[in-house]
Formats: C-alpha cells, structure tokens, sequence
C-alpha cells in the first residue's frame, strides 16, 4: 500500500478524463438533463418529482461509474499498461483505490452539480439534507467503481463489458425497490433484493427525500452500500494477476 | 535462504544478470519452450533473435516474471524472475506499446515515474534520451507509430534499472533511430546496464556482444555474431541463421 502511488493514479485518471472534454461535459450535464425532463413530466405533481428526482441524483453515478469503470479497465487490461504496472513496485490495491478516488471525485462534482441544479431551479423539495444526499451519491458511485472493476475481470472486449450493465445493474434496479416496494414482491425476490447492495443505497435514497432527519437507518444502508463496494474491490484486486499464461 | 544467497553470490562474482536453467513454458496445450538454458552476462548488450513464434516473447516475459512457467528456473540479478525487489530494478518494454494513449508523453512519463519512485524530472530525462522532447506536450494516440514505440520505451528507462528486456524495440523505425536506440543501449551497458533485446530481423544481430538464436522453442545458438559468422562459415547474419536451421534439421 503506497499513498504516493494510490495518489498519483487517481491524478493520472483524472489527466486522461480531462483530455476528454466531450465526456466531461456528458458527466457533468446528463444527469441534470434528466433532471429537467423528470421535472418537466412530473410539472403537476410535483410531489412525486421530489422523490424521483432525489432518487436519481443518487442512481445516476452509480449507473455512470459502473460503465465508465468496467471500459476504463478492461482497456488497461487489454493494452498492455497493467501488465506494465504489474512488474512494477505498484500493489493492487494502491491502482483499485486511485480509481476509486478519482472516480468518487468525479461521482462528487456530478451530483454536486445535478442536486444544485435539482434544488435551486427545478424546486426539489427534498425533506433532509443535500450533503447526505451526496454522501449517498458518492457511495452509490464508489459501489459502481468496484462492481465494475470487478466485472471487467469477465469481459474480453468492451461489446461484452457494456453488456454486464444490463446483467448487473438493471436486475438491482428492477428488484431495488425502484418500481414497486420490496415488501410487495414475491419472497424469493424479496429475499434477493435483501442481499442486492443497490437496494440500500435506494432505501437511503428515498429515506433522504421523505425524512428531514439522518436516522439510524440511514446511516446503516449507507455501510451496507460502502461495504459492498469494499467486498467488490478486494475480489477485483484478486483478478488482478502479475503472472498470466 | 542459505541457497539464495550463495546463488546470488555467484551471480555477482560471474556476473551473470539473467540465468535460464531448464525453461518450460506452456501455453494451452503447445509447450512453447522446451527446457532452454542460457546466461545473460551484466553490463552486455544481448539479442534473442529468430523467426516470429519461435518463442522469444515468452522467454522474454518468464525473464520479466509475468510468464506463468511450467517447469525450470529463471533467476534475474540474483531475485527469482518476478520477485517484489525486482520491481524496481528491471524495466520491460512489450512488443505492443504499453502507455495511455489518452495522456501526453510527458504525463505518461511522470505517472510511471511516480509509480517507481523516481523523481518528476526523471520524465524529461527518458525523454530526451529518445528524442521525443518536442513531442511531450503531444497526446501519446496522436504520435507516429516509431515515436508511440519510444513513448513506450521511455517508460523502461525511467528510474535506475539494472535490466532492460526489450521486445523488438525497434520495429517500425527508421534506419537513423535504430541506429540511435542501439548507441543508446550501449551507452547503458557501458554504466552497467544489461540490456537484453529481441529481434526478428537478424541484421540487428551483429550490434549485440551476445546472440541467442531461438527457434521453435530451442536455443539454436548461444555465441558471438563474430563467433557465429565463423562456425558456419556464412557472408552474413540471415546466412548463418539458414546453416544452423539447415544443421539442426540434418540432426534431428
């Protein structure tokens, strides 16, 4: 473990986005786009785009660093430069937690940007506290960086890591109590979304847009999403091989 | 314990950089490498040469340690092949050139630097070293193909290695940067540096101190090009190769 080296990946990531300028701006606006189309549909109940759109402040980077992950490795898998790393004095770990870093920032400045934009222009009414929310915002991304590492370790080519979103991502979406609540599901589904880590951070989610206070349970699903992602980043240090055949 | 550090004394006092004893390699269900031996001296320039396929690549990543082996052993500066003090100390260069093609030179360079530990103007200094400072503000996926190789290469030079293993570092360049790489890895092996290069094409050969042929797995010769040249009596080094595959073939 080297803080130097965990540092100095997470600027490197951030250098080889900022060369990006259009992904950037995709970053940083399509979800308060998304934002303002809910908030267009929802014009005369504004009731429910209080709580869709708290919700997809939180969703949407961890939707996003899922993506962006799973691409972002396997292109270092595949070109050589982990290989590279690999025979250098660089751990594992140091390399997951300097993308982690740089993409929780970037998780940061996305929600930032959208809730600012959600609560001041489009009068989102959320009942707790924006840095909660964010807070939120950022574990759900954070729990998006390692899943996606995790799975890049399974895809060859970037056709099949694109295609893990709809595998990991929508069935945790479909079954996270998004659509209809948990406790109305069928018992082996309901038993499954218990142990979907998407799940918690949705509960939190929607826990922020109806409660003025930081509960208990809040806090609670919060580990559980932070956790998880811990879990995922360790089993995607373990894909992470110096020797290959 | 004990065993380690008498072999690394007796690499030090033959000065032997790299030892293969026995090498096997597989790869799905072809073995690759069929039990090879040789020694790389300190402070030489050393050249795998042979035909593509003929195992080169995959002698050259059990030396860097990435190369799961199926029997033998492969000792490098006295460390197991791959062993965390090595880390440091060898500085690889894949056949694809392995940098972000997303990041300018330099911030490839002061990202690998980082992660070696050397200092931040280590960067300009590999840089310099192949000619690629009026290149360094220039994103790494918009350069050429010879100056993408030397980003690549750069990177190998970062640091204070003590082994450099090339793999076909100068493929895809012109005449004039060949003949400046290879000054260059000299000049390394003048301060100590032993550098091990593969190439497939075998005029490059007579610019190393020690040839190793390759072929289908074995090491066909292990001498000098000089000492090549004469033992099969050939014009030049394309020559000499065709008369030991021609001599290997009438023995087996």
């Amino acid at each position: 473990m080297s803080i130097r080296i965990t540092l100095a990946t997470a600027r490197r990531v951030l250098a080889q986005l900022s060369h990006d300028h259009r992904t950037v701006a995709m970053l940083i606006l399509v979800p308060s786009l998304l934002l303002t189309l809910l908030w267009w549909m929802y014009k005369d109940t504004p009731r429910v785009f209080d709580g869709v759109g708290g919700l997809l402040v939180c969703l949407f980077p961890f939707l996003v660093m899922f993506l962006v992950t799973s691409i972002t490795t396997l292109r270092e898998r595949t070109s050589g430069t982990l290989e590279r790393l690999l025979t250098m004095p660089l751990g594992k770990l140091d390399l997951l937690l300097g993308y982690a870093l740089a993409f929780g920032l970037v998780a940061l400045v996305q929600a930032g940007v959208a809730v600012t934009i959600a609560v001041t222009l489009l009068d989102l009414d959320l009942a707790g506290s924006v840095t909660t929310l964010l807070v939120i915002a950022v574990s759900d991304a954070l729990l998006g960086v390692a899943l996606g590492l995790f799975v890049s370790a399974f895809a060859r080519t970037e056709f099949q890591a694109v295609q893990f979103m709809p595998l990991v991502v929508l069935p945790q979406f479909l079954l996270g109590g998004f659509l209809m609540p948990r406790y109305q599901m069928p018992g082996f589904l309901e038993a499954l979304s218990d142990v979907l880590p998407l799940s918690y951070a949705i509960q939190a989610a929607r826990s922020v847009t109806m409660t003025p206070d930081l509960t208990g349970d809040i806090v609670r699903d919060i580990l559980v999403v932070l956790a998880v992602a811990g879990v995922a980043l360790a089993l995607g240090a373990a894909t992470l091989r110096r020797r290959t055949a | 314990m004990w065993a380690r550090a008498v072999d690394g004394y007796i690499h030090h006092m033959m000065n032997i950089a790299v030892q293969v004893r026995d090498l096997r390699v597989v790869r799905g269900a072809r073995e690759v490498l069929h039990g090879i031996s040789l020694d790389v001296g300190a402070g030489t320039v050393s050249g795998l040469l042979g035909p593509s396929g003929g195992g080169k690549s995959t002698l050259i990543r059990s030396i860097v340690g990435v190369q799961i082996v199926a029997g033998g052993t492969v000792s490098v500066l006295g460390e197991p092949a791959g062993s965390p003090p090595l880390r440091s100390r060898v500085g690889y260069v894949t056949q694809a050139p392995s940098v972000y093609p997303d990041l300018s030179v330099r911030e490839n360079l002061r990202y690998f630097a980082a992660v070696l530990g050397a200092p931040a103007r280590d960067a300009d200094r590999a840089m310099a070293e192949v000619d690629l400072t009026d290149h360094a503000n220039a994103l790494v996926g918009r350069l050429s193909g010879g100056q993408l190789s030397r980003a690549s290469l750069a990177v190998a030079l970062l640091g204070a290695p003590e082994l450099l293993v090339l793999d076909e570092p100068t493929v895809g360049l012109d005449p004039v940067l060949r003949k400046d790489l290879w000054e260059l890895f000299h000049d390394l092996a003048r301060r100590g540096v032993t550098v091990v290069v593969s190439s497939h094409v075998m005029d490059e050969a007579l610019r190393c101190d020690r040839l190793v042929l390759l072929r289908d797995g074995s090491v066909l010769a292990d001498d000098t090009p000089i000492g090549l040249l004469q033992r099969t009596d050939a014009p030049d080094m394309d020559a000499a190769f065709l008369a030991l595959c021609a001599d290997s073939e009438v023995l087996a």
